[in-house]
């Protein structure tokens, strides 16, 4: 079964915006799918319209086979949100917004108890559960909303930029987290701006720009579309000319510094063997970027005719 | 409608709600009960020593009755506006709008906070006024079905200008030009017989009206106005905003973009 059917969305808020120019893609369950884009694409309008908080404009949503226009109440029971804002109730505690929150999904109290400190002890929020959340960190308020998110169990958990601001070492506990809820068999669906976050976690993605998918793939054969990487080399002694590289294009960032595109069928070996013969000796070299970050560059620039 | 999740949500916003009111005491609690003692004071005993009986009433006991239902219906209004205003302003309302949980009990739910606060204030009035005065009880049913009719008329109106808000001004404008003009003029202090004919007929468009001298009556068993014509006009008003918060709610009206 699938956890999300999204068919033809369209939207159009009242200002005018056309932000969604009918997007269509599919979640199967036990997924763990990366949903792209940059700023302003329509990821967060997308997000919204599942989870009833935007009016979308036409097109279909499904979740677990419940449609959201005839079924809206199942719709939402399936449906655990992270937000990409902070949304709480800053005089609240911590205990008292996620308690709260189970309730409006009817978990009773006792339940949502139970439940609370098993999630809050795990994501390092317990010692805080008397803390009203407005004294909270930014990175323990990101904990904060996805404890929230889990205490009726949905069974898809989406969420909008969940690590956005958060230190490394707490980013990659997140990580840790998530993947295990995911194996457990929540399907979760993430927003991001960190690739790697996206590469290290989601087996399929969709990316969207401008209010259009303009990839919906699986993460490897994304991957493996690139078809050219950049690297950057540094060198032992400033350069007064460019070394000449036969195929490879390559440009001097500054006279100790060189980039060089690598295709597909061209060896790293062969570029170093070009360089040695004329001399030039590289002392480290790095990628230009994150695969997926370069991948989603090109992708998301090519596509830039479609603004306005 | 009532099924199991709908009740535990509905509980859930209730106890937020009166959490929310005692939490913050000093501003739910403590001006009326700050506000209607110097009522009492300067209007009841001073004031009122040197006005003559009102049928038969000292001033002070002819006033209690409209004090107390000045503070119920002022602290309904302004405690289901600015929470739920409140809650719309902070986003925070996406928790209630994402879960399973149905309008009406969002709109109960609310409402029901803003009729605790309201009776509780109620109370605490009629507590000060026995310090000043004896009051009667001329028919507790009357009492009581007022008392509560009126804090659901005004939660309701309160949920209204929340629910319509879209910045705290408009939680400031409505009470300030519309309800305590109402309540001042709504025979609180005075008998309307007192005012010429053009003023009675004026004053009887005020809802106010009908809910202080109903009161009045459940303590003194004395009225300005019909008592049916009067829990008629209440109820019918009570429906009408009912049915209209409802509607802008299914609509997502201020709540869904
Ligand atoms: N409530 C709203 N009213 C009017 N326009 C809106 C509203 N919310 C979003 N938009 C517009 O819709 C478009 C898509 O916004 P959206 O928030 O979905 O982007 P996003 O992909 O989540 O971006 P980001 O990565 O910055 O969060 C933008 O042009 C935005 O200005
Ligand atoms: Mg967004």
């Amino acid at each position: 079964m699938s956890a999300l059917v999204v068919e033809n969305l369209e939207k159009t808020y009242a200002s005018g915006v056309h932000a969604l120019h009918g997007i269509s893609f599919v979640v199967k369950e036990g997924d763990f799918f990366a949903l792209l884009g940059p700023n302003g694409a329509g990821k967060s309008t997308t997000i919204g319209i599942i989870t009833s908080l935007v009016n979308k404009t036409g097109g279909k949503v499904r979740v677990f086979g419940h449609d959201l226009d005839t079924d809206l109440r199942n719709v939402k029971k399936q449906i655990g949100l992270v937000p990409q804002e902070f949304n709480f109730n800053i005089f609240e505690t911590v205990m008292q917004v996620v308690v709260n929150q189970a309730g409006y999904y009817g978990v009773p109290t006792k339940i949502a108890k139970e439940r609370a400190e098993w999630y809050l002890k795990k994501l390092g929020l317990w010692d805080k559960r008397n803390t009203p959340t407005r004294m909270l960190s930014g990175g323990m308020k990101r904990r904060l909303m996805i404890v929230r998110a889990l205490l009726h169990e949905p069974r898809l958990l989406i969420l909008d930029e969940p690590t956005a601001g958060v230190d490394i070492e707490l980013r990659r506990s997140m990580w840790d987290f998530l993947r295990e809820m995911n194996q457990q068999g929540t399907t979760i669906i993430l927003t991001t701006h960190y690739l790697e976050e996206a590469e290290y976690l989601c087996r399929n993605i969709a990316i969207i720009d401008h209010g259009e998918l303009i990839k919906n793939t699986n993460m490897r054969s994304l991957l493996d579309s690139l078809h050219t990487e950049t690297f950057v080399l540094y060198l032992q002694e400033p350069l007064l000319d460019m070394p000449v590289l036969e195929d490879f294009t390559a440009h001097l960032i500054d006279h100790k510094t060189l980039s060089v595109d690598l295709s597909v069928g061209q060896q790293l070996n062969h570029l170093f063997e070009l360089l040695s013969r004329q001399g030039v000796q590289v002392v480290r070299m790095r990628n230009k970027a994150n695969r997926l970050e370069e991948l989603f560059l090109r992708l998301t620039t090519k596509e830039n005719h479609h603004a306005g | 409608m009532l099924d199991r999740v709908n009740y535990v949500a509905f509980i859930t916003i209730l106890n937020k709600e009166i959490t929310r009111f005692l939490r913050i005491w000093p501003q739910t609690l403590l001006p009326p009960v700050i506000s209607m003692t110097l009522y009492f004071l300067i209007f009841g005993k001073l004031i009122g020593s040197q006005i003559s009986d009102m049928s038969g009433f000292s001033y002070m006991q002819y006033i209690a009755p409209g004090l107390v239902m000045m503070s119920v219906v002022t602290n309904a209004y302004s405690n289901v506006a600015s929470s739920f205003f409140g809650t719309k302003f902070q986003r925070n309302i996406d928790e209630m709008l994402i879960a399973p949980v149905s309008n009406l009990v969002i709109l109960v739910g609310f409402v029901m906070g803003g009729i605790l606060r309201g009776l509780m204030i109620g109370l605490l009035v009629i507590l000060i006024a026995l310090f000043f005065t004896k009051l009667h009880v001329y028919n507790l049913f009357i009492i009581l079905s007022v008392a509560l009719l009126s804090s659901l008329l005004f939660s309701l109106a309160g949920f209204t200008n929340g629910l319509m808000a879209n910045k705290f001004d408009d939680v400031m404008i409505i009470p300030t030009f519309v309800i305590t003009p109402l309540t001042y003029l709504g025979g609180v202090f005075y008998s309307i017989h007192l005012l010429s004919p053009f003023w009675q007929e004026l004053s009887k468009l005020n809802p106010v009206l009908y809910m202080v001298n109903a009161f009045r009556y459940g303590i003194l068993g004395l009225s300005d106005v019909n008592i049916m014509v009067a829990m008629v006009m209440i109820i019918v008003f009570i429906v009408a905003l009912f049915i209209l918060n409802l509607a802008l709610m299914q609509r997502g009206y201020g709540l869904r973009s």
